[in-house]
């Protein structure tokens, strides 16, 4: 139990990929719950994992999850409405981060928060309380006078990307504001953990949340569904999952740093960092059938053990990898005509990313220390003490540096897991038969570390130990804020490389 | 120094696949199923340890179009069932991409239901529009993939352009939200006639895994004539370049 913050009772602690009783959350007056959940955020090293409401014996039941990272714990709150419709005072109006989940709720369940700066929808879900509101009419914010002029772009982009509208608010080629308007992607993604019962169609859902963190979001689901089901996996398997988890994130930053590259017109930079990424999901195919990783994490065990072969291979590929990486990336970031293009454009301060809330990758390149390999770890990291990577600045330059430097350390986290991995004689457990049997009226938390930030995953059961509510957050829903602001001042001819260095997920944010 | 170049240049060697026609993607890649007909085995269980639906009885087959390639079928009855590595599995007939017991020949296209104009205007140069509608970004970034160093698509003249005014044609990912449906319908017509419409992964053919969601409107898919079918889950490369290939370029036998 946590000391800190526990001695009131208004709330429980407990760990990541830990199960509780549902009753065991105390249900507070919201007054009370506002000034906890105000007083806790005052501190920087306290952050919103997820805030929601749902339907609950006739009430609407509000869940906030905090992430404590100095104590390792997950800080539980609740409170409970009988007329959703009476508004409540909004925690954003102290603690701006909080703005997203309010709106979400408000667009869910029609809350009304006083004192939230604009309860604008969120993301057009088809189950939203006010079907009126349509994705076409959304309201944007506008700026008067004869000089200035707006710019739409999307939801369809010019390359091969996602879909999400941008809109920036123009003096001339300079951006006053851009904002950003999301919901394209939205496939009701949380009704279906409900509706599709099976436990292997809930992983496909939790591979598809965001495919390109098929392993990061799936293993979430694992740890959630492990809680919830009282299994304990072994320690082959803990480090088999984070080398995988690793290989994705080195594998995406890898792609990623030849998208900077190609957007700063560094032709050498864009092919080969490109082809760097290639080695790298060929392994993963190798080893579970398929490039992103898809199949390979499953509930309990696994179906793709990491063999002896396999290992010897990987080693062989990270050997390559590395000398090459290197190579290119020393090149990369002492050019300086790339450089002119990366330092000082579109930063964004530690204070601003702080008060957004943002986690991952765009906390650690503004300076904040965010990561839930240290905060919340789980699986082999608990062994690791994992120490994440830092920069300061903010900027494009930032969000590259932050990449290259998470790239090497995930080669040594890797290196150092397979040594472990190799002291080990037991074969790694395969997938269980039975069938799952979860805990009733129970809520889970797992939280894992993807490779752009931290991925969260709540589950509350009935009594029957069926999934009565599922929450998935991405940590995009964090941080798609950050590049808004990043943009100001810029030229509009800066905002792909700032897009790109962002590089966050439209579906992971729309669901 | 341009020397640092250089020397990156030559370490890295030469990156691209020779002949993306013949090349092959190793095993354990999940492929085109193959089902072996003479064993027996428990029809109702093979039906519903798949999640997506796409196994079916009487005879037993397996639908790649529904197929989300995740193998635990095979898994489960490994006799019964084996996933080839054969990633040559678009077709432009729906019908082709069911695969029944004992069918152990590739995957083709239909010719006659390839129109003549296709060949004869895209045999050499193919301009593609890609819309990722409700895509979960894998597919998207495997279609990326296609024009990258090893890939290299663009020497077929296969590229994907940024205006739909400048393409020949439609490149669909994800199984198409409510809230994308009308910006696919408005960018298909603004592509110049003839456009080809192709469905890149499962979720473009047949919804996958978010098939009955209220939060779909495949309408589009269900109205509009399909050039080509690529399965996968992600689909390889390798499977999207060779199946615009078949598509587009006559064969000596043809």
């Amino acid at each position: 139990m946590n000391k800190k913050y526990n001695t009131s009772g208004r709330l429980t602690s407990i760990k990541n990929q830990q199960k509780i009783s549902l009753k065991d959350i105390p249900v507070l007056e919201y007054e009370v719950f506002y000034q906890e959940v105000v007083q806790i955020l005052e501190d920087v090293n306290n952050h919103c994992l997820s805030y929601y409401a749902f339907p609950f014996d006739n009430k609407l039941k509000f869940i906030c999850a905090i992430s404590a990272d100095e104590e390792k714990e997950i800080l539980l709150l609740s409170h409970e409405l009988e007329k959703p419709d009476l508004p409540l005072k909004s925690i954003a109006g102290q603690h701006l981060a909080m703005h997203i989940f309010e709106r979400e709720i408000h667009e869910n369940h029609g809350v009304p928060f006083e004192g939230h700066p604009w309860l604008k929808p969120v993301r057009y879900a088809f189950n939203r309380k006010d079907r009126k509101k349509m994705i076409n009419n959304y309201p944007f914010y506008k700026i008067g006078g004869n000089e200035l002029h707006e710019v739409g772009v999307g939801p369809i982009h010019a390359g091969v990307i996602e879909p999400g509208h941008f809109r920036f608010l123009c003096n001339g080629e300079t951006v006053l504001h851009l904002e950003i308007q999301l919901g394209w992607q939205h496939r009701g993604v949380e009704a279906l953990f409900l509706e599709k019962k099976k436990l292997l169609q809930r992983n496909l859902l939790a591979e598809s949340i965001a495919g390109d963190t098929a392993i990061g979001h799936n293993l979430a689901f694992c740890q959630l569904a492990e809680a919830l089901g009282d299994i304990t996996v072994d320690k082959n398997l803990e480090i088999e999952r984070v080398i995988a988890l690793e290989l994705e994130r080195m594998a995406i930053h890898t792609g990623d740093l030849s998208a900077f590259c190609t957007d700063v017109a560094y032709q050498l930079g864009s092919a080969v960092f490109g082809a760097l990424r290639t080695p790298l999901i060929n392994f993963t195919q190798a080893w579970s059938g398929n490039r992103f990783g898809k199949g390979l994490i499953r509930v309990g065990g696994t179906n793709y053990p990491l063999t002896q072969e396999l290992q010897q291979k990987l080693k062989g590929i990270l050997n390559d990898f590395e000398k090459k990486f290197t190579e290119i990336a020393e090149r990369t970031f002492n050019l300086p005509s790339v450089l002119k293009r990366f330092e000082s454009i579109g930063a964004v301060s530690t204070r601003q990313v702080s008060l957004l809330g943002g986690v991952g990758m765009v906390a650690k390149m503004a300076g904040l220390k965010r990561d839930s390999r240290y905060g919340q770890p789980f699986g082999a990291y608990r062994d690791l003490k994992h120490e994440p990577v830092l920069l300061g600045s903010g900027d494009v330059y930032a969000r590259g540096m932050v990449r290259k430097l998470e790239v090497e350390q995930s080669l040594v986290i890797i290196r150092n897991l397979m040594e472990k991995l190799n002291a080990r004689v037991a074969p790694t457990q395969p997938v269980p038969a039975a069938n799952l049997k979860w805990a009733g009226e129970s809520i889970a938390v797992s939280v894992t570390e993807g490779w752009r930030g931290e991925v969260c995953h709540i589950a509350v059961t009935d009594k029957q130990g069926e999934i009565s509510h599922y929450k998935v957050k991405d940590p995009s829903m964090h941080n798609w804020k950050s590049l808004e602001l990043s943009l100001r001042d810029l030229e509009i001819s800066d905002f792909p490389i700032n897009n790109k260095s962002y590089d966050l997920s439209y579906c992971g944010h729309d669901l | 120094m341009i020397i640092e170049d250089v020397k990156i240049v030559i370490n890295q060697g030469k990156q691209f696949i020779p002949d993306v026609t013949k090349a092959v993607v190793p095993a354990p890649f999940r492929g085109r199923p193959e089902i072996d007909p003479d064993l027996t085995v428990d029809v109702d269980a093979l039906v519903n340890c798949c999640p997506v639906d796409a196994i079916s009885a009487n005879p037993i087959s397996i639908d790649m179009g529904k197929c989300a390639f995740c193998g635990e079928c095979a898994l489960a009855f490994p006799d019964k069932i084996k996933f080839t590595n054969d990633h040559k599995i678009a077709s432009n007939d729906r019908s082709k991409l069911i695969v029944k017991e004992s069918d152990v020949h590739p995957i083709t296209m239909n010719p006659d239901l390839i129109r003549e104009e296709i060949r004869s205007f895209y045999g050499g140069s193919l301009k593609l529009r890609q819309i990722s509608a409700a895509g979960d970004n894998s597919a998207e970034l495997e279609l990326g993939a296609c024009g990258n160093v090893n890939f290299d698509m663009g020497r077929y003249g296969i590229e994907f352009v940024a205006s739909p005014r400048h393409a020949d044609g439609i490149v669909i990912t994800g199984p198409i939200s409510e809230n994308m449906a009308e910006a696919v319908q408005i960018c298909h017509e603004a592509v110049p006639q003839p456009r080809i419409v192709v469905l890149v992964g499962v979720d473009a053919i047949s919804g996958g895994i978010f098939s009955g969601s209220k939060a779909l409107d495949r309408s589009f898919i269900d109205k509009s004539f399909i050039d080509l079918y690529v399965p996968g889950n992600p689909p390889h490369p390798l499977t999207f370049i060779n199946g615009i290939l078949d598509l587009t370029r006559r064969k000596k036998n043809q």
